[in-house]
């Protein structure tokens, strides 16, 4: 940036400081609220209508009477009433937004547009009966909607509180940011602990602290009030405490000198590595049986995120590779194997697997090397499926089993270890897991692992700098099938029988829509997915029958709000945020944009879309 | 002696004849500035020379090598890089990274390597990190220093070319293809970059083509001009030359434009 162009910046950021004036000062919007209310009451309409809501109702959240279907129908007006309160984007220089009663109204009329919603539906669904149509809406879900009331007087209790609540919530909202941090921190912390009774019951057990265990829960199921109250208090004072030296850990990182930083890393890891061994212990049988299956999807996802995160190339058969591990270590294993048993000890079986994994990742690689995007997505999605009808067709059926598939494959042992029941499994999964992300992290940061993303960027330009792209792709098919392939292997052993409909194309889906939520590209990323969605549904097992919508409101959240996942790579966030980038660093000094050319009259780059 | 030497190259799309029977002769160390109307077929050309077309007829001879028929990251092996009329970088990659990708063909560790990371690998991770920085500093301070890790669709339209000039430097080409490489740059920066180019020869010994519309670059660097028009070649020779060539004046200023131009 020249100087002379800094300082006309610096002068109209001052200009505009003067004439404070001429800022417009913009009030929450009502129409918004309304808005709001509505989508509330539609929310709350549809979960009652599905089931959802009494489903959740044998679910004791706190005791004696907070169950999960009032947990949600409370949480409804309350989330609406906060978004409707919140003050109004700001923009540097433009519109200021201010805070006053105008929002705890537009919180009020959120909550009490819900409220009525709801209200009406009950009345309606009273008076005509309409479980011909909508079979979940049943005498119970309405007694739980009017709360044992007669309808119109649950229609005033549902105004009543949904108004109360969502005045709440837009209180909250405009609360200042050292109180409203450990607010919601406290109560979604409160929240959580009450929806995963389980784990943390669990998890104290392991910890020997049985006596926290009782005070905080009940033994009908739930929090204990006092209990509730006391994890409330707890975090909120832990994040007043914290809110005190903010500043996120890899800022303190970068603060550190190299060695500092090396040294921190280290017993970081060793701290992980401590944590990981005495897991299984802690969180007992059940816990460590998700863990395993989180770890197997991880194993996956983190092939999967080198094939479409590194490379850009859109799999959607990749459980052919999973099948090909599960069925190679199957038929070199098992005794019962159909038409050939060698009965290989895994650990000898395991280089073939590799060997047939980076073969069938050639396999599907070679024929689709001239194509991209869609092509590319649908031609796997065809190899995917052909791969399971091949392990169920006749032809087959000699050498896998067709649709009896294999059995009685035995446990992996190592010396007098053996990896049976969910614990000792765990130890196994997180060993190829912890070399899976190794080998990500050298790949990401290699020669090839630059080849890949220049390849993704901009594929031609990757050509005629020199990258050969046949390498290049056909490389990334292989270390994909092979990280896979471990996945499929560890599947056989610990299920000891596999049948073709194990490998469904949902398994596919499944690890892209885990990469995707995760953060394409981001190591972190595919792990935080794999626990969110292959371990969060167990965990919440009544959300099971619901658990694809979950699957699919999220996703479309995520597009909407973070299409760059919950930890983004540095590169995509880059091309997602690229206008917003632009703009944050003209504006901080610390990070100059580069400027040579003037800026037009609105103050922008000319050059800014170029790309 | 010649490093290129291209004859009867010809390419259609269709019915359009965009490289219309073409020879071309480059020496070492010169600098040879392709010009001709919009459409004339010069990038057509470029994009044959480096593999991204296929030409219909006709042979490129480069270092003793027929081009026509290899893949373009075989072309850049043998020593032919080039940048884009329209710039194209990789622009989430940082500007380190846009350089380092670009020495993918003269390094050879693979995926073992990687994961091993032996000492081979880290010897040539160092490497490439260090010829990556020190082409980037052949431009001065604009891409160095907190540039190295910026990525590179922040740089200004003038440093992505720049960028993009670095990276075909470190592909370690022999001949570098300039595509308007001052296309979109005011008055000052047009004069860095035909100093720029001329300083690629002379302190780096690059041959060199350049796609240019501007004649004040034309005149500044080439040794050689040669016109296009159509796909054909209907002038070569000096810059004094070509300027007061009949066909040339016609091609660009119309029939009548060039009889009142020799009228004048």
């Amino acid at each position: 940036m020249t100087q002379a162009t800094e300082q006309v910046a610096k002068a109209d950021l001052r200009d505009q400081a003067g004439r404070e004036a001429a800022i417009q000062v913009r009030d929450v919007g009502l129409g918004q609220a309304l808005r709001l209310g509505l989508l509330g009451g539609i929310t709350t309409v549809f979960i009652s209508a599905i089931g959802m809501i009494e489903a959740f109702a044998g679910r004791i959240i706190m005791q004696p009477f907070l169950t999960l279907s009032f947990t949600a129908l409370l949480l409804i007006p309350l989330v609406f009433g906060y978004l409707a309160g919140k003050k109004p984007p700001e923009v540097e220089g433009l519109t200021r937004a201010r805070t006053g009663p105008r929002n705890v109204l537009a919180g009020l009329l959120a909550g009490v547009l819900t409220g009525v919603l709801t209200g009406l539906f009950v009345l309606v669904a009273n008076a005509i009966d309409l479980r011909d149509i909508f079979i979940a809406i049943s005498p119970r879900l309405l007694n739980i909607l009017t709360f044992d009331q007669s309808p119109s007087s649950a229609l005033v209790l549902l105004v009543l509180v949904g108004g109360v609540l969502g005045a709440l919530g837009s209180l909250v909202a405009i609360a200042p940011g050292r109180w409203r941090r450990p607010l919601l921190g406290a109560f979604l912390w409160t929240l959580t602990v009450g929806l995963l009774e389980g784990v943390f019951q669990q998890v104290l057990r392991g910890l020997r602290l049985e006596a926290v265990n009782s005070f905080l829960f009940s033994p009908l199921g739930g929090l204990e009030p006092a209990g509730a109250l006391t994890i409330f208090v707890l975090v909120f004072a832990l994040y007043v405490v914290l809110e005190r030296r903010r500043g996120s850990v890899s800022a303190r990182l970068e603060a550190m000198s190299d060695r500092e930083r090396r040294r921190t890393m280290i017993i970081g890891v060793v701290a992980l590595l401590i944590v990981l061994a005495i897991l299984p212990q802690i969180v007992g049988v059940f816990l460590s049986e998700v863990l395993v299956n989180v770890g197997i999807y991880l194993l996956m996802g983190l092939g999967l995120n080198i094939v479409v995160g590194f490379a850009g190339l859109l799999d959607l058969g990749y459980v052919a590779f999973f099948a090909v591990g599960a069925y190679v270590t199957a038929v070199l294993t098992s005794p019962s194997s159909p038409f050939w048993a060698p009965q290989l000890t895994f650990w000898v079986a395991l280089p073939f697997v590799v060997l047939v994994a980076a073969l069938a990742g050639i396999m599907v690689g070679t024929p689709v090397l001239r194509m991209r995007g869609d092509y590319l997505a649908i031609v796997t999605l065809g190899f995917g499926e052909i791969a399971r009808l091949l392990f169920v067709s006749e032809w087959l059926v000699p050498y896998v089993g067709g649709a009896q598939g294999i059995l009685s494959i035995p446990k992996v042992t190592i010396g007098a270890f053996e990896a049976r029941t969910p614990p000792q499994l765990f130890y196994l999964v997180m060993a190829f897991v912890l070399l899976t992300i190794y080998v990500s992290w050298a790949l990401k940061n290699s020669r090839i692992g630059r080849a890949w993303m220049a390849m993704r960027e901009d594929e031609p330009v990757a050509e005629v700098i020199g990258i050969d792209i046949v390498q290049a792709k056909l490389s990334a098919f292989v270390v994909g099938a092979v990280l896979a392939s471990f996945g499929g292997a560890i599947f056989a052993t610990k299920i000891g029988s596999i049948f073709p409909n194990s490998f469904e194309i949902l398994v596919s889906i499944t690890v892209l829509v885990l990469i995707i939520v995760g953060g394409m590209g981001s190591i972190p990323g595919v792990i935080v997915g794999a626990l969110v969605l292959v371990g969060l549904p167990e965990l919440l097992r009544e959300f099971s029958e619901f658990r694809l919508l979950f699957y699919g409101a999220l996703l479309i959240y995520m597009m909407l709000k973070k299409p760059e996942g919950f930890i983004p790579a540095k590169e995509r966030m880059r091309e997602l945020h690229q206008e917003e980038m632009l703009q944050d660093s003209w504006l901080r000094e610390t990070e100059p944009y580069d400027r040579e050319t003037p800026v037009d009259a609105r103050g922008r780059d000319p050059d800014a879309g170029l790309i | 002696m010649a490093l290129l030497e291209i004859s009867q190259l010809t390419k259609t799309f269709g019915g359009l004849m965009a490289i219309n029977h073409l020879d071309l002769h480059v020496d070492e160390g010169e600098i040879v500035s392709v010009i001709g109307p919009n459409g004339a077929g010069k990038t057509t050309f470029f994009n044959i020379i480096t593999g991204m077309f296929q030409p219909d007829e006709g042979e490129i001879w480069f270092n003793g090598h027929n081009l026509v028929g290899l893949r373009p990251n075989k072309i850049l092996e043998l020593g032919v890089a080039r940048t884009f009329q329209n710039v194209r970088l990789f622009p989430n990659m940082t500007v380190r990274q846009n350089v380092m990708v670009a020495q993918h063909a003269r390094t050879h560790s693979g995926l073992l390597a990687a994961i091993l990371r032996t000492p081979g690998f880290r010897r040539e991770e160092e490497m490439v990190r260090q010829k990556a920085e020190e082409t980037l500093a052949f431009f001065g301070n604009r891409l160095v220093g907190y540039r190295f890790d910026q990525p590179a669709f922040v740089l200004s339209y003038a440093n992505r070319r720049r960028l993009e000039i670095a990276r075909a430097m470190a592909t370690e080409a022999t001949l570098i293809l300039l595509d308007e490489p001052t296309a979109g740059m005011n008055p000052r920066e047009t004069i860095e970059m035909t100093q720029l180019i001329g300083r690629l020869r002379d302190e780096k010994g690059y041959t060199i083509i350049v796609i240019e519309h501007d004649m004040q670059v034309v005149r500044g660097v080439s040794d050689q001009v040669v016109v296009l028009d159509y796909g054909q070649k209907i002038a070569e020779g000096k810059y004094s030359e070509v300027a007061q060539n009949e066909r040339v004046l016609e091609a660009y200023l119309g029939r009548q434009g060039a009889q009142e131009h020799a009228a004048a």
